[in-house]
Parts: structure tokens; C-alpha cells; sequence
């Protein structure tokens, strides 16, 4: 291809866009509409699934050890590197015996706490262990429970339970809205690319009698609808990326409580994933519609 | 002139440019629409095909684009097989026809410039020649003024200008009109007829298919008259031959 035509190709593309003025419009926003509620829920999703690992950060495995254990520091630390360095775990934080008896006394007793001599919490030193993924909690108990010196794990199956259930359904969920929210986008975006193509059948037609190859028939129409599914795509991640800092403000305001729960993403994280992926979909709708539309005319 | 595939090279006589075999061609529907046509067009003819409506004119034409394949027999052109022409050949064998239709067939939100420059686009011709070429076809045709009109803003005659030149534009051998004064008046008919025949001096093969009586018996060129898709006469300066 000479490089004339190359340039000739995108700018046809380009007025194509203008020459149709109406189509266009429609494609656009037919695809912006489209990738607007997809963008929409997947901020949510996002949201959601932050939410979810920020509650799973804060629960933690307590593991209680023998009196000869908390008697010999050194194999204290031995087991306590030994679990840090399992793949389940996140992080681990060592309570001494003194420490969980002034954690007690300030949690429970406040004044009452004067009249004990001696830390009646003696044997008390533990691990308290985060995990990275709530749902690798039952191997890691089952794990310390058959540590040597291990006196007794604390742990809580339904708040396990509970956040890995949470985490299976918004992943079940998130994949079926996706999937139907892209079903319905391609099938409305590819309704309005093929009347706009069918517009234009005579179009084709006559260069197809004149000598065109299927190539130079089809390039502008490609450039023109990749075009239209970039753009179609930018709308939406600006309108989302103007509304989402204030709609955050708005639930942060009206659910006060929450907000110590509620730890939103900051949108700059959201278009990591969002902007490539918008904009992957919108050219790829635009790119796929036109190849297989103007497929259909081609044989003249 | 030189396209298509020529694994099985027929000898024809060196002036003989397009040859109906024993051409039929069926529609589905039923009758053929051509019935063993044989027709030999010589390089340089003016060639008028005659008939009413659904004698097979327009079943010519659209076999001779390559539109259509034949049902039975061969048609070649410059020695080419058209049914032996793969689908990515077509293209590059259309290029050597010019076409010109009843209903202009031209891109209606282009420009008179731009819809005479796709032909050379579509053939890899420079820019600097496209503007230098185009102007002076539209010159020929008596357009040169209107370059930047879009064709809904043309007559009837001056749309048919346009196509002659987006179909000459390529210096084709051969221009294949059909019907090319259907939507036009008698002045602008003769007025494009005139063209033709400035065109087939010039050394062009021309073949206009027509019902269009005055126009051909005005001409006194061969004429093909087809009747429900056999070719019944066939003469040097012929006229029109009524069906009755």
C-alpha cells in the first residue's frame, strides 16, 4: 500500500464520520451508553471487592502456646518465623504475655485492674496472624493446630465463611453482569453498525463496479468505526471520571457510620483497569462490527 | 491489456477483444435470460445491444462485469476466461473496463472531484497526477467547472458526465454503458452519444446497451439486437429493429 493511500484511507475514515453525521452520533452514543453502565457497575465491583479484602485484612488466626513454649523465647521465635513464612499468610504480630494482659486491663478492667499482683495471663503470648486470602484460613488452622507447643487456636469460621462467601458471590455476579452488559452492548452497537453499513450498500456497490479491492473497499469503513468506538468509549471515562468523586462524597456523607467501613478506591486506581479496558472494547466493537457488516456487501 | 489467469490460453484473432461462447445463463426463477449467445466485439467497435425490457441486455452486461457467471459456455475478454477468474481477480480485471449505468451510480455525498479521483485512487495513482488527471477528464466532459459540486446539485446530464469520466479517467479498452440516456432528455441523450463516439475515435471499445430507438438509428453503428435472450440480428450500421 502506498503510503498516499494509506493517508487517504485514514482520511476517509476520518470524514466518513462527518458525512454521516447521524449514524455517527448514534453509534457513539449507542456505545457510550453501553460502556457507560459497564463502567458504572464496574467502579462498584471495584469498590465492593476493595471493601471485602479491607475486612479481610483486619481478621486475624490467634495462636495460644504450652507454658514451655512461652517459657523459651528463641523457640517462640522459631515457630513464629516458621508461620510468617507460609503462603497463606500476610503478616504476623507478636503478643507478649505482658502485653495481653495490658491490652486486657485497658480493654475490660480499667480501674478494677489494681488489685492483681501478677499477670494472671501469664501463659498468654501469642501470634496473632492476617491472612492474605480469608479463604486459605482452614489450611492454616489445621497447619497450627498441628504445631508442636501449640496450646489453642483462635479463630472465627463464620466471619471466614462470611467474607469468602461475599467474595464468591461478587465474583459469580460481577462475571454474569459483565458478560450480559457486553452481550447487550455488542448486539445494540452491532444493530446500529449494520443499518448504518446497510445505508451505505450502494455506496459499496459502486466501488466495487469501479475496481476496488475488498481491502480499499473496507479500510475506511474500519478506521471510521474504530474512530466511533474510541470515542464512544472516552465519553463514558470522562463522564465516570467526573462523577465518581462526587457521588463518593455524596454516600460518604449520608452513611457517616460507614465510613470507617466503607474505604472507597481512589479513582486513579479504577482507571488503571478501566480506561484500557473501555477503550479495548470500544475499538474492538467498532473493529468487529465493521469487518463482519461490510463483509456482507462485498460481493458485488 | 493484461488480467486474469491464462492457464488455458484460447487463440482468438488478434483484433477479436471480447467472445460470447454458446453463452446461457438460468436464474433460479426459471427461463434463461440468455439462451447460447455467441458474440465476437472486435478492438475499437462502437457496438449498440438492442432489446426490450428482459431480452437479456442487462444479464450481458452484468456478465461481462463478472457480476454473473455463465450458467453454460465461456465469455473471454482479451483472451481472459471470466469464469476461470478467481474472487480477488475480479477487482483487478474491472479496472479495465469502464462502466457507466443508467442511474449514474455516483457516491452521492462526494464531490464531482472525488467521485472521478476514487478510480485512480483505487489504483494506486499518485496524488500529483490525480490532480493533474482529473481536471482534465472533467474538462473533456465538459464539467471542469463543477469539480466541487456534490451530485445531487447536477442535471441528470451532467450526473452521466461525471460517471464518463470516473469510467474514462483509467484510459480503459473498453466502456460498457448501460442504458446510459435512460433518465436523460433527448438533448442531453444525443449530447452523450456525441461523447461516446469522441471516446470510440479515440480508440476505445464501446458497447452501449439500450432500448432507446432514436438514439441508435441517429448513430448508424452495429447493432445487437437481443430477444428473450437470443441474439436475432446482428448488423453493421444496423437500426432498431422493432419487436412487432
Amino acid at each position: 500500500m502506498r503510503i498516499s493511500s494509506f493517508f487517504y484511507t485514514i482520511k476517509q475514515g476520518i470524514k466518513n464520520i462527518f458525512r454521516n453525521a447521524l449514524f455517527s452520533l448514534a453509534s457513539i452514543a449507542t456505545i457510550s451508553s453501553c460502556l457507560l453502565l459497564f463502567g458504572i457497575f464496574f467502579a462498584v465491583i471495584m469498590n465492593f471487592q476493595n471493601i471485602v479484602k479491607t475486612a479481610e485484612e483486619g481478621v486475624a488466626v490467634t495462636v495460644f502456646f504450652t507454658d514451655e513454649v512461652c517459657a523459651d523465647d528463641t523457640r517462640m521465635k522459631e515457630i513464629g518465623d516458621i508461620i510468617a513464612s507460609r503462603a497463606e499468610v500476610s503478616r504476623i504480630v507478636f503478643v507478649s504475655a505482658d502485653q495481653a494482659w495490658e491490652d486486657f486491663k485497658e480493654d475490660y478492667l480499667g480501674e478494677y485492674s489494681e488489685g492483681f499482683t501478677e499477670n494472671p495471663l501469664a501463659g498468654s503470648a501469642n501470634y496473632q496472624i492476617y491472612l492474605k486470602d480469608i479463604a486459605g484460613q482452614d489450611s492454616l488452622v489445621a497447619y497450627l493446630k498441628s504445631v508442636p507447643g501449640v496450646r489453642e487456636v483462635n479463630y472465627s469460621q463464620v466471619t471466614a465463611d462470611a467474607l469468602s462467601g461475599a467474595n464468591n458471590m461478587i465474583s459469580y455476579v460481577s462475571i454474569g453482569i459483565i458478560g450480559i452488559l457486553l452481550a447487550v452492548s455488542i448486539f445494540l452497537i452491532s444493530n446500529t453498525v449494520m443499518m448504518g453499513i446497510s445505508i451505505r450498500k450502494e455506496e459499496i456497490g459502486i466501488m466495487k463496479y469501479v475496481g476496488a479491492t475488498d481491502f480499499f473497499v473496507r479500510a475506511p469503513f474500519v478506521v471510521e468505526s474504530l474512530l466511533i468506538g474510541l470515542i464512544g468509549a472516552a465519553i463514558p471515562i470522562g463522564i465516570i471520571n467526573f462523577v465518581y468523586d462526587k457521588a463518593l462524597g455524596i454516600v460518604q456523607g449520608k452513611f457517616t457510620v460507614l465510613n470507617d467501613i466503607l474505604k472507597f478506591l481512589p479513582i486513579e486506581t479504577i482507571n488503571h483497569t478501566l480506561i484500557p479496558l473501555s477503550l479495548a472494547i470500544g475499538a474492538g466493537i467498532g473493529f468487529l462490527g465493521s469487518i463482519v457488516t461490510v463483509r456482507k456487501h462485498l460481493k458485488v | 491489456m493484461a488480467f486474469g489467469r491464462r492457464k488455458k490460453v484460447k487463440t482468438f484473432a488478434e483484433d477479436e477483444l471480447i467472445v460470447f461462447e454458446n453463452v446461457t445463463k438460468t436464474y433460479s426463477t426459471g427461463a434463461p435470460a440468455l439462451n447460447g449467445v455467441n458474440l465476437k466485439i472486435k478492438k475499437g467497435e462502437f457496438v449498440f445491444i438492442v432489446g426490450d425490457s428482459g431480452s437479456g441486455k442487462s444479464t450481458l452486461i452484468k456478465l461481462l462485469l463478472r457480476e454473473l457467471i455463465p450458467t453454460d459456455g465461456e465469455i473471454y475478454v482479451n483472451g481472459a476466461r471470466l469464469s476461470k477468474l478467481r474472487r480477488r481477480q475480479v477487482p483487478k480485471y474491472r479496472r479495465n473496463l469502464g462502466v457507466v449505468f443508467q442511474d449514474f451510480r455516483l457516491i452521492k455525498n462526494w464531490s464531482v472531484y472525488e467521485n472521478v479521483a476514487f478510480a485512480q485512487r483505487i489504483v494506486q495513482t499518485p496524488n500529483r497526477l490525480i490532480k493533474r488527471n482529473v481536471p482534465a477528464i472533467l474538462s473533456i466532459v465538459g464539467l471542469a467547472s463543477k469539480y466541487k459540486a456534490k451530485p445531487v446539485q447536477l442535471s441528470g446530464g451532467e450526473q452521466q458526465r461525471v460517471a464518463m469520466a470516473r469510467a474514462l479517467i483509467n484510459k480503459p479498452p473498453i466502456l460498457l454503458c448501460d442504458e446510459p440516456t435512460g433518465n436523460l432528455d433527448p438533448k442531453n441523450s444525443l449530447e452523450i452519444m456525441k461523447l461516446l463516439d469522441q471516446i470510440n475515435k479515440r480508440g476505445t471499445t464501446v458497447i452501449v446497451v439500450t432500448h432507446d430507438k432514436e438514439i441508435v438509428n441517429e448513430m448508424q453503428k452495429r447493432v445487437v439486437t437481443v430477444r428473450k435472450g437470443v441474439i436475432v440480428s446482428d448488423e453493421e450500421k444496423g437500426g432498431y429493429i422493432d419487436e412487432d
